[in-house]
């Protein structure tokens, strides 16, 4: 095979072609500023307003409570750090997970800088967060309840809505990062008690720099961005009208088919897990085996690292990625794979392939042959295999 | 990220393997940091080495690394061998990059843990080596996945 396997959308996707074409217009025609007074300018507001009710729509939101951001990051920066300084007056401490996403969990280190006391309450080995102690948490002073949709190296689907009725049940507020969920499963604000919501256009085939907030009304936080009456002047910035049309796009073909999309992927996902287990020894899947997002794959190969792993596979023209230390730039592997209970040197030899419908069944097999070869070469050179199959053949 | 040389050394390793009965063996590093480095020396007995061998569990860079050191103390005498240091092993691989440069302190580890294991075997001391500091004994639980 002559051409790259691209098995990392969980990392970023690919804008659909309907999507940069619904987008295009924006950039050379309809140009005006949508805040402006003019007739002219009255295209790309109509098109920004069709966007937010689209995705108001999809999770069942009121299209006044969708906020356009510059993506899924800053969104989790607004909802947590508003949070903290609206409702300071209230209590000053957070509930999150130990598994969450970066731009929650640094948010959070910055936010005990500010005097606020954070619980990272666990998950179990599949990484599914133990709800009675997520409610044991809870407090007088609790302001905020933040747990992910969805993970984003192990796929794990955390129970939502459960999470969602304890906070309600004790007057908290819940915000949920679902930038790697959004478009790719059923989200409801309503049924899932959220008042908070994170989201990303280029993690569902939108465009990069473009994401939402769903700040249910009643929620007080205030404008996180300074500087213009955008977004109920709760988000100043001109608006970035092609990107935003680009997400309502995206958000629309998810949710005209995420059913057969879902089912594809998961069509492709099982078969690449069953053969994978099957013929590759010594190998574990991570993240729980059916709360998982359609097209997520995460594996550890014993006796193997991670970036290695990876550099094999880019030869080979596989794109994936590792939660391997060598990869995130410090020594300590993923704390995704640290907080489902994996020692140091499995977490080191993780592998993430997260799928899209159009990968094809060839492709997947063409990645497992070229994982046997490449697992196997990188064994035969690891003095853990190597000390392993001593230990096997003295016993 | 990584120079020409390194991608030659990490896709074609020289030196991989084990040595039987060994003059010296070292292993370094450990796998809570996500290398281990293990170096076979077979030393004749004028001191030469004649053969060395290594497995590597890591990135890119520690196999570069070790693939590196092995050509590098091949055929050289233990002293010579103790000239090899981790700056050597980076300048003839062009470079390292800043995050993996203990990737090659690493590299001079293991040849000095083979060294010593060596000297302990034959009772003999070599001048201006000291005892690795390394170990990997923590690790190897005994867990079933």
């Amino acid at each position: 095979m002559n051409k790259t396997i691209y098995l990392d959308n969980a990392a970023t996707t690919q804008v659909y072609p309907e999507v940069l074409e619904a987008m295009l217009p924006y950039f050379t025609e309809y140009y005006g500023n949508p805040s402006a007074i003019y007739t002219f300018a009255e295209e790309g507001k109509r098109a920004v307003d069709k966007a937010r009710r689209t995705i108001a729509e999809f999770i069942h939101a009121k299209t006044e409570e969708i906020y356009f951001t510059g993506g899924g990051s800053e969104s989790d920066n607004w909802a947590l750090k508003a949070t903290a300084e609206a409702y300071a007056s209230k209590g000053k401490h957070i509930i999150t997970s130990t598994i969450e996403h970066h731009a929650v969990l640094h948010t959070c280190a910055y936010l005990e800088k500010q005097g606020f006391e954070i619980t990272y309450v666990n998950v179990d080995e599949n990484g599914k967060i133990k709800l009675d102690e997520l409610e044991a948490a809870i407090r007088p002073d609790t302001i905020l309840i933040s747990v992910m949709t969805a993970n984003n190296e192990i796929g794990t689907i955390q129970p939502v809505a459960e999470i969602g009725k304890i906070a309600h049940e004790h007057g908290v507020l819940f915000h949920t990062d679902a930038v790697q969920a959004f478009g790719h499963i059923p989200l409801d604000v309503e049924e899932m008690h959220i008042d908070m919501l994170s989201a990303s256009g280029h993690k569902m085939n939108g465009p990069k720099g473009v994401g939402v907030m769903y700040i249910r009304k009643g929620v007080k936080i205030l404008s996180f961005i300074h500087g213009g009456a955008q977004e109920r002047k709760r988000r100043a910035g001109t608006h970035n009208v092609p990107g935003i049309v680009g997400m309502g796009k995206a958000a629309e073909l998810a949710k005209n088919t995420m059913e057969e999309r879902s089912s594809r992927e998961i069509e492709l996902r099982e078969h690449l897990i069953e053969r994978v287990l099957k013929e590759i020894p010594y190998t574990r899947l991570n993240g729980d085996r059916t709360d998982r997002l359609p097209n997520n794959v995460s594996f550890c190969f014993r006796y193997i690292e991670g970036e290695s792993l990876l550099i094999l596979l880019d030869q080979a023209g596989i794109c994936g990625s590792s939660g391997s230390a060598c990869t995130s730039g410090s020594l300590d592997p993923s704390h995704v794979l640290l907080a489902i209970g994996l020692p140091h040197e499995i977490a080191h030899g993780s592998l993430r392939l997260t799928l899209s419908e159009k990968n094809t069944m060839e492709e997947i097999d063409y990645t497992v042959e070229e994982l046997k070869k490449i697992i196997e070469r990188l064994r035969g050179m690891s003095p853990l295999y190597e000390d392993f199959v001593r230990k096997q053949k003295s016993a | 990220m990584y120079t020409e040389k390194v991608m030659d050394h990490f896709n074609n390793p020289r030196n991989v393997g084990e040595i039987e009965n060994a003059s010296g063996v070292g292993t370094v590093g450990n796998a809570k940091c996500g290398d281990i480095m293990r170096m076979y020396l077979d030393i004749d007995k004028d001191g030469i080495i004649q053969d060395v061998k290594f497995k590597t569990f890591g990135c890119g860079a520690a196999v570069a690394t070790s693939s590196m050191a092995t050509e590098l103390v091949k055929g050289k005498t233990v002293q010579e061998a103790l000239t090899v240091t981790n700056k050597a092993v980076m300048e003839a691989l062009d470079g390292l990059p800043p995050v993996k440069v203990h990737c090659s302190l690493l590299a001079e580890e293991a040849i000095h843990a083979a060294l010593w294991d060596y000297a302990e075997k034959n009772h003999i001391v070599i001048e201006g080596l000291e005892k690795p500091v390394n170990d990997i004994s923590e690790k190897e639980e005994e867990e079933e996945y």
